[in-house]
């Protein structure tokens, strides 16, 4: 166990070594999420009808967003380690088993974590507010790091499981972009045909979406129940990750 | 030492490894010979315990690296053909890394890495990204990856291919000190000059099979041993050269267009022969452009084992030797079954 920790730490640290040192893909990584908040807020924004301010409805979606998309960096980065020979070399050593894809999900989590505080930055340059309190705020931050480590852990799995650079970005982006936004990410699931209004519902990403807005904005959210989006936020994470980090750590064992 | 005894391994049908034996003493080298694709690659990863065979067993120091890996994990030191170092880290904090996840505490992790560097003449660039480093310098370091954890097998995966010439010869004298001091090495590779150098015993595998094993003159003395190498000036002559050099040593081997005659030794000592040939040419007034005694080389030694030189065979069939990504790609699926957890 100490040396799970331990060897998770040792590998943590040198993915966020190589994250300072390319940091070209980190300002890739904010600049669609950037492009997402204006184009919402000032292109689409008008037409979408939510009740009350947009901006404040569409910043909790773009997190939402920001924390999966971050995980397209999961996918490339493992699926590097292994055709450069880095997981070989990991893999001969007697090291903790999981530490390699623990390290790299950790990792990757500081990573969209610093992504997110500047998605808020841009938010609140462009009128977006906290109107619910600091400790909700801060709890918003939190339900979304769970979110998305827990979805990382199906990116590493992704990772470990494409053949070339290529299939890595589109087998981690395509099945998370149809599901980013059929969703309550940027327009009311009312506005929906019934059909997809009742799959969006009953997503995850609607789930941690609506317990952001409802965390960050408190009552003017109507129509959701704050316990109940934070719980099966939590819920759905919590089988993420379960189900994909037992998944990836087998894949990783098997991956000669 | 490294005790391997009937190992197996297939990929779909396709046989990488047919059932191979092998022994690597204590404080020896045995160099694996064979061409691309004859499973060296496959047996490589089985020791370092980075896929499974179908059957077989393989020990590490008397430590079954099937059943225990992880205590084979800390007797073995892997260096491969593709230098897995980390290529934003500097070499420093690549050794230092390694040292950690052998579980060294940090101070000790610092002080491995800096002898480690000092001793593979890395300490100048040990501070900059490894990206900056040249070929020779990646695979120095590479092979300093593999060293920081002390281990008393090192398994070394071609590990100068593509390197120059005096990169070469640098790693060899390195690996010949390790030797000395006691590390047990098994090292693949394709260039037969290095086997000869650095080798104490060869196993030749070709299709994943051994098809010859022994110490490098036992091999090239199998291949029926020295001969007198001769060219005449007037490739005319020759008939009557032949003659005169019939009675000498073994029968001449005549290339008439270009000159060339070939007396093996066969009993006689290998001075005497070349002796007794340039006072016939003497005697007889012939001109010689060129006279000399050759040992075969391994290249001919291989090239009678396994009827094609080293380097031709470039049939993908096998996993053998491919780079590790395009074994993954390849084999992906087949391998699902069976690696060391």
């Amino acid at each position: 166990m100490a040396s799970t920790i331990g060897d998770s730490i040792v590998i943590t640290k040198r993915n966020l070594l190589r994250m300072v040192r390319t940091p070209q893909l980190i300002i890739f990584n904010s600049v669609q999420p950037v492009m997402f908040v204006l184009l919402f807020r000032y292109v689409f924004g008008g037409a979408i009808n939510t009740g009350g301010e947009y901006v404040n409805y569409l910043i909790p979606g773009v997190l939402v967003q920001t924390a999966m998309f971050g995980g397209t960096g999961t996918t490339i980065g493992l699926h590097d380690d292994l055709s450069k020979g880095m997981i070989d070399r990991f893999r001969s050593l007697p090291m903790a088993r999981s530490a390699v894809l623990t390290g790299r999900v950790l990792a990757d989590l500081v990573r969209n974590l610093f992504v997110m505080l500047l998605m808020i930055g841009v938010g609140m340059a462009v009128g977006f507010r906290f109107n619910n309190g600091f400790f909700p705020a801060l709890a918003a931050i939190a339900v979304l790091m769970a979110f998305s480590g827990a979805f990382l852990w199906f990116f590493a799995l992704m990772g470990l499981s494409v053949k070339d650079p290529e299939s890595a970005q589109i087998a981690s982006f395509l099945p998370i972009f149809p599901l980013t936004f059929a969703a309550s990410t940027f327009v009311p699931l009312e506005s929906m045909p019934s059909w997809l209004a009742a799959f969006a519902r009953n997503q995850p990403i609607t789930h941690c979406v609506n317990a952001v807005r409802k965390l960050t904005q408190g009552d003017a959210i109507q129509g959701v129940s704050l316990s109940n989006a934070v719980s099966l936020t939590l819920i759905w994470s919590a089988g993420v990750l379960v189900v994909f980090s037992a998944l990836s750590i087998r894949r990783y064992r098997r991956v000669g | 030492m490294i005790e391997v005894s009937g190992i197996t391994k297939s990929y779909g049908a396709t046989k990488a490894l047919a059932g191979v034996d092998l022994t690597v003493e204590r404080g020896t080298v045995l160099g694996l010979l064979g061409p691309n694709g004859a499973g060296k690659t496959t047996l490589v990863r089985i020791l370092a315990t980075l896929l499974k065979p179908d059957s077989g067993t393989a020990r590490i120091d008397g430590i079954d690296v099937l059943a225990e890996p992880q205590r084979a994990r800390e007797l073995i030191g892997l260096a491969g053909q593709y230098a897995a170092v980390d290529e934003l880290l500097t070499g420093r904090e690549n050794l230092e890394m390694v040292g950690r996840l052998y579980g060294l505490p940090r101070h000790e992790a610092r002080k491995r890495a800096a002898e480690v560097l000092e001793r593979l003449t890395l300490t100048d660039a040990g501070n900059r990204a490894v990206r900056t480093y040249s070929g020779g310098m990646r695979r120095r370091l590479d092979l300093g990856a593999s060293l920081v954890g002390r281990p008393s097998v090192l398994i070394l995966d071609e590990p100068t291919t593509g390197l120059d010439p005096r990169t070469r010869s640098e790693l060899w004298d390195f690996l010949h000190d390790l030797v000395h001091q006691g590390t047990t090495v098994l090292l693949t590779t394709q260039y037969l000059d290095e086997a000869d150098i650095l080798a104490d015993r060869i196993v030749v595998i070709d299709r994943g099979s051994v098809i010859a094993e022994g110490a490098p003159d036992e091999l090239k003395q199998r291949q029926g041993g020295d001969v007198v190498d001769l060219k005449v000036s007037d490739p005319s002559v020759i008939p009557t050269d032949a003659e005169m050099l019939s009675g000498i040593a073994g029968r001449p081997q005549i290339d008439s267009r270009s000159g060339r005659i070939l007396v093996p030794v066969g009993g006689e000592r290998g001075v005497d022969v070349l002796t007794a040939v340039a006072r016939k040419m003497t005697d007889n007034n012939i001109a010689l452009d060129d006279l000399a005694i050759h040992r075969p080389s391994l290249d001919d030694v291989f090239l009678a084992l396994t009827g094609h030189t080293t380097a031709t065979e470039t049939d993908t069939t096998h996993d053998g030797d491919a780079p590790p990504g395009a074994a993954n790609r390849r084999s992906r699926r087949a391998q699902r079954a069976g690696a060391v957890s």
